[in-house]
């Protein structure tokens, strides 16, 4: 059954990377709890434009939690409270008439502010350019089945390839570290036959790279495997700290 | 030597570092309290544990440069990650709710580490660097604690080590890699014991020497 109720939301505005930025608060009224947390923002945004304010700038793309554009910390969690979800699948049915909602971007120094709720997550590019792939030959695909996977390592890399690089891990981390997005997409490549000729130069490149971005470092408090809307599990980064001992003290690429 | 600084220099050779170095630091509790349990066994069993111990001789040098060496690796990495943590946060969040994954333990880890420190300085001055010519070890540890102030801080800072080794010793296996749904459940069940002896068995110590003796 829909209903309908009144929020008040404290965004943060900022309008450029240079601003300070602070809070502000709005009202709105009248929230179907059939909207997802961004259609709300929607209509907060179409009561600003008549009003003849700048709209709240924010990520989304497909809205349907598969792009990874999305996300901003809602009362104090990446993606929102809802378990296993990005922030465009979370409804508004979860929050209760007359609720204050804090709205605030993922905060990280390599994440620096470029509008509002938006945040520059170009790092993740840099970190994937560092090893995040497999050279493979052009042309057409192989024979399936002349690679043979185990179908315990096809499932666990399966999961791993879940990660959809929003970048919610670095914001519900402590530390701003960016630990479990770099273990899954090592953990994906390490798992199967195509991704072992490069897996040492791959965690090396990876980490180096993560490093110099700026990210913190593991401290394991473990906040990113309950933040991510993929509910990537932290065996990945023991996985990767494994691929890194073995990178670096058993390959010649180090 | 360039590979191997730019290995421990990374964040993940920082903590291998800090992992390797803190379950070092946990033997060695273990063995410190198996010694220190002697007491429940009286004076001649204690000074006769004291006694043992030195006869080692350079054996016990070994240890104890080992430690040092260690302690030193441990306390500079730590400060070192304390301050690269924060540093990756400069703008802290306004509100800040956990999903449940952060604890008590794993929140103080630097605050723990800094208060262990302390106690350390102090710990080694009041029994280890103490004058023992005209008297024997177990009549220095009885007469500090007979008083209130001493067991005061000497049980406080036990909690604190128990807190410490709490999340430090579950941290320490997922550090190395050794996280697998067949082992994860007993180490961090294992952790929590950890924490839970090293608080009450070095904790429990000095009120037992001050009512029995
Ligand atoms: C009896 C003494 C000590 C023991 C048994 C101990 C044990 C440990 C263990 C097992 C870890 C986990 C390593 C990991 O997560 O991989 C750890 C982490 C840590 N220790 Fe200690 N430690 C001791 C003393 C200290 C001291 C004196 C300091 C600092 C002044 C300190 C600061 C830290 C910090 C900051 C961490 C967390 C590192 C991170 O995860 O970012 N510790 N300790
Ligand atoms: S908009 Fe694509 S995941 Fe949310």
């Amino acid at each position: 059954m829909s209903t309908s109720i009144s929020l008040t939301l404290k965004i943060w505005r900022q309008s450029n990377p240079a601003d300070k930025g602070r809070f502000k608060n709005y009202t709105v009224k009248d929230i179907s709890t059939d909207m997802s947390f961004l259609e709300m923002l929607d209509v907060v945004n179409e009561q600003l434009t008549l009003a003849g304010e700048e709209p709240v700038a924010f990520d989304h793309d497909c809205r349907e939690g598969i792009c990874g554009s999305c996300g901003t910390m809602v009362n104090g969690r990446a993606h929102g409270q809802l378990k296993g979800t990005t922030l465009c699948q979370l409804h508004m049915r979860h929050f209760k008439d007359g609720d204050t909602i804090v709205i605030e971007p993922f905060r990280a120094r390599a994440f620096p502010v470029i509008k509002d709720l938006v945040v520059d997550r170009s790092a993740f590019d840099r970190i994937i350019q560092a090893g995040g792939f497999i050279s493979v030959n052009t042309g057409s695909a192989p024979e399936a089945n002349t690679l043979l996977v185990p179908p315990h390592n096809a499932e666990k890399a399966m999961d791993a390839a879940a990660c959809i690089g929003c970048g919610g891990c670095v914001a519900a981390c402590p530390n701003a570290s960016a630990m479990l997005f770099v273990s899954a997409k090592v953990s994906q490549f390490a798992l199967l036959p195509q991704g072992r000729p490069e897996a040492a130069r791959r965690a090396l490149g990876m980490v180096r790279s993560m490093d110099t971005c700026g990210f913190g470092n593991c401290s394991n408090h473990r906040e990113c495997e309950k933040s991510c809307p993929k509910e990537i599990a932290i065996v990945n980064i023991a996985r990767l700290n494994r691929e890194y001992v073995k990178a670096s003290f058993a390959s010649p690429e180090s | 030597m360039n590979w191997l600084t730019a290995a421990l220099g990374a964040s993940v050779g920082k903590k291998l570092m800090m992992a390797l170095t803190g379950l070092a630091f946990t033997g060695f509790l273990a063995g410190h309290l198996a010694g220190n349990l002697t007491i429940y066994g009286g004076k001649a069993a204690f000074n006769g544990y004291a006694e043992k111990l030195h006869s080692l001789g350079p054996l016990l040098k070994v240890f104890e440069v080992g430690l040092i060496g260690f302690a030193a690796v441990h306390i500079l990495t730590g400060l070192w990650l304390f301050l690269q943590n924060r540093k990756a946060r400069p703008v802290r969040y306004t509100l800040d709710t956990s999903p449940g994954g952060r604890t008590l333990s794993s929140r103080t880890m630097p605050y723990t580490g800094l208060i262990i420190l302390a106690f350390v300085a102090f710990h080694l001055t009041n029994f280890t660097f103490a004058d023992k010519t005209r008297t024997t070890i177990f009549e220095i540890v009885s007469a500090a604690f007979s008083s209130p102030i001493y067991i005061g801080i000497y049980v406080a800072a036990m909690i604190v080590v128990g807190l410490h080794v709490r999340h430090g010793f579950w941290s320490a296996f997922q550090t190395l890699g050794a996280n697998h749904p067949k082992l994860m459940p007993t180490i961090s069940a294992l952790s929590v014991a950890a924490g839970l002896i090293v608080g009450f068995g070095f904790g429990l110590l000095p009120i037992f020497i001050s009512l029995r003796y």
